[in-house]
């Protein structure tokens, strides 16, 4: 499949020289929230993709009816509905991830990278761009939060995915796992230094 | 000095413009300025005035005013060892007994020292030579501070971590030494403190009770040792009338207190060395009497209210002067509370945020089991809060006399 060059800025943009969260810094709140571990990182980027990609189509279809007046409610039914399918499947399939990632999953309404899109991109353009901007985007969170995560749980708890990553005989010579990690303040931090760094090479 | 002088001024070619070594010049460049005033002089136009008083020669008066401290805190590391092992018994010191006590303690804390400065200085020298920078001369004192307000226990690679990450991310993100919002050495603190909580509070890491590089390792420990600080024993303590005492169980008094000879971080127990120190920074005009009386003032007062009062809890029914003088309230107060770059700086500025971090500290200690010292917490709330301060103080003068310059009606 032969994508254009826009097609492809669309798609890939939102991956670095775009991303939502280190260069809109958008969705900060839920970056913080959730990346204590890997798993819920994971679940949550998953979740944000796929709820922000079918959104996204579902609005831009709609966009030629919607009365400019209450296109925000309509936006937020739209997008109210997937969480509440995307809610029902985590407790059904995932249940230990969902009570983990408790009330964050339902606060993905109020994610301000959804409404970004769906009122700077999705409301003017067609379904297929729409797509891939939605999918782009989501991924460009879901990297952020996997990066952050990676590094909490590992220097957190010497972990990843739940398992001991970091040997047990550093432990036995006076290695210790970085509480501060487990604290929203240095998720703060993390996504400061990511943000440092892509800058540093995006001038 | 002659022939120092001649070493380096032979050497300088090497590290100008094109030499050979040009690469390390601002190394150079800050060793030259700290061992001779730096040969620039003012230009013909422009302002005349010059202070011998760079900021290399403020960093040095408040690194000696530090010294009484980190003395009494190497002797205090060996008697606190010593009298847990029950190789001394308190109230029989000799002579021996000093020197040993003392020479136990200075290779207790060297290496705590040594980390500290080499790894700070070693990302200053860096940022430094990478931004094309004089190396600045904050961390002089910085590096000094961190090994004094840690438990002795401390592991180096924790000091070290610490400290790096004090220095990124409080100091040289900010822009480098004098455009800090926290006190640089606090935030090594807070990130030990919050990061590895076991190894900065509790009765196991105050007291060196192992071994120094294999000497005097293996004892076991006297009956009813226990290495608990004051204020971790007020902290934990269910009674509220409980009375404070040493590692071997003899209550402190007042004058115990001042004397300094229980557990704590290394330089925070005596307050007569620090008092020392603080007469010289007085007497040098370095740090403001204001901000540390009202520091002073602020705790005293606080605690005489909690006095008063009757509250149900051991830290709040403990004597006012005794909160003063236990823990890190004297040292923070006198070293860190005075830091001019990130305390107040207008001079009604300074009693405000003096008196707030003397509140907030009794005030933590006495209401927050879990942080037994608030001193920390209080000194980096000061900081927080010292630019709203001093806008506030310019605010209300800029009324004030705006008030007074109406023009006189005709």
């Amino acid at each position: 499949m032969a994508l254009s060059q826009k097609t492809k800025e669309t798609l890939l943009g939102p991956l670095s020289q775009n991303n939502p969260v280190i260069v809109q810094i958008l969705g900060i709140c839920s970056a913080l929230a959730v990346t204590v571990q890997l798993k819920p990182a994971l679940v949550m980027g998953i979740a944000v993709t796929i709820i922000v990609a079918m959104s996204n189509v579902v609005i831009s279809l709609l966009r030629n009816t919607i009365p400019m007046r209450i296109r925000i409610i309509v936006q937020l039914v739209v997008v109210a509905a997937l969480v509440t399918l995307v809610s029902e499947v985590l407790k059904a399939f995932a249940y230990d991830v969902a009570v983990q990632l408790s009330v964050y999953i339902g606060l993905i309404i109020t994610n301000c990278i959804l409404m970004g899109r769906l009122e700077a991109f999705a409301m003017t353009n067609k379904p297929w761009d729409s797509l891939l901007d939605g999918l782009g985007n989501g991924l460009g969170y879901a990297i952020i939060l996997i990066i952050v995560a990676f590094f909490r749980e590992l220097l957190g708890s010497g972990t990843l995915l739940g398992f001991q990553v970091i040997p047990q005989w550093c432990y036995e010579h006076g290695y210790m796992n970085n509480g501060m990690m487990m604290m929203p303040a240095m998720a703060l931090i993390l996504v400061g230094c990511i943000i440092w760094v892509h800058r540093s090479i995006n001038k | 000095m002659k022939w120092l002088y001649n070493i380096v001024e032979k050497l300088r070619p090497q590290f100008d413009e094109g030499g050979k070594f040009h690469a390390f010049h601002s190394l150079f460049d800050g060793f030259d300025t700290f061992l001779f005033t730096p040969n620039t002089t003012s230009k013909r136009l422009g302002v005349q005035i010059h202070d011998a008083t760079d900021s290399k020669r403020t960093m040095i008066i408040v690194v000696l005013a530090l010294v009484p401290a980190m003395l009494f805190g190497m002797f205090n590391i060996g008697y606190q060892h010593f009298l847990a092992t029950g190789e001394l018994v308190s109230g029989s010191m000799t002579c021996a007994l000093f020197w040993k006590a003392f020479a136990f303690g200075l290779l207790a804390l060297l290496p705590l020292i040594i980390v500290s400065y080499v790894v700070g200085l070693g990302i200053e020298f860096t940022v430094a030579q990478w931004k094309h920078e004089e190396i600045a001369e904050g961390f002089l004192v910085t590096g000094f501070i961190i090994p004094l307000i840690v438990p002795i226990d401390t592991p180096l690679w924790m000091v070290a971590l610490a400290t790096a990450f004090a220095v990124i991310f409080a100091k040289e993100i900010f822009g480098g030494t004098g455009y800090n919002i926290f006190n640089v050495a606090l935030i090594a603190r807070a990130f030990l403190f919050f990061a590895y909580p076991s190894k900065m509070s509790g009765d196991q890491v105050f007291v060196r009770t192992d071994g120094t590089w294999g000497w005097d390792g293996g004892h076991s420990l006297v009956d009813g040792f226990s290495g608990a600080t004051p204020l971790g024993q007020l902290a934990t303590a269910t009674d509220p009338t409980v009375a404070i005492t040493n590692t071997v169980g003899e209550p402190i008094s007042l004058l115990g207190a001042m004397n300094g000879l229980y557990p704590g971080s290394v330089g925070e127990t005596c307050v007569w060395a620090i008092l020392l120190g603080a007469c010289l920074l007085l007497t040098t005009g370095v740090a403001s009497w204001k901000t540390m009386l009202s520091v002073f003032v602020g705790g005293g007062l606080m605690a005489f209210i909690l006095n008063c009062c009757g509250i149900d809890n051991a830290a709040a029914n403990t004597p006012w002067y005794m909160h003063l003088a236990l823990g890190g309230f004297a040292f923070g107060a006198v070293f860190m509370a005075t830091d001019p770059v990130t305390s107040a700086r207008t001079e009604v500025g300074k009693w405000i945020y003096g008196l707030l971090i003397g509140v907030m500290a009794i005030l933590v200690r006495c209401f927050n089991p879990g942080y037994p010292e608030g001193m920390m917490l209080a000194i980096l709330f000061g900081n927080l809060m010292a630019p709203l301060i001093d806008w506030c103080v310019v605010q209300v003068n800029i009324k004030k006399r705006m008030k007074r310059a109406t023009v006189k009606k005709q």
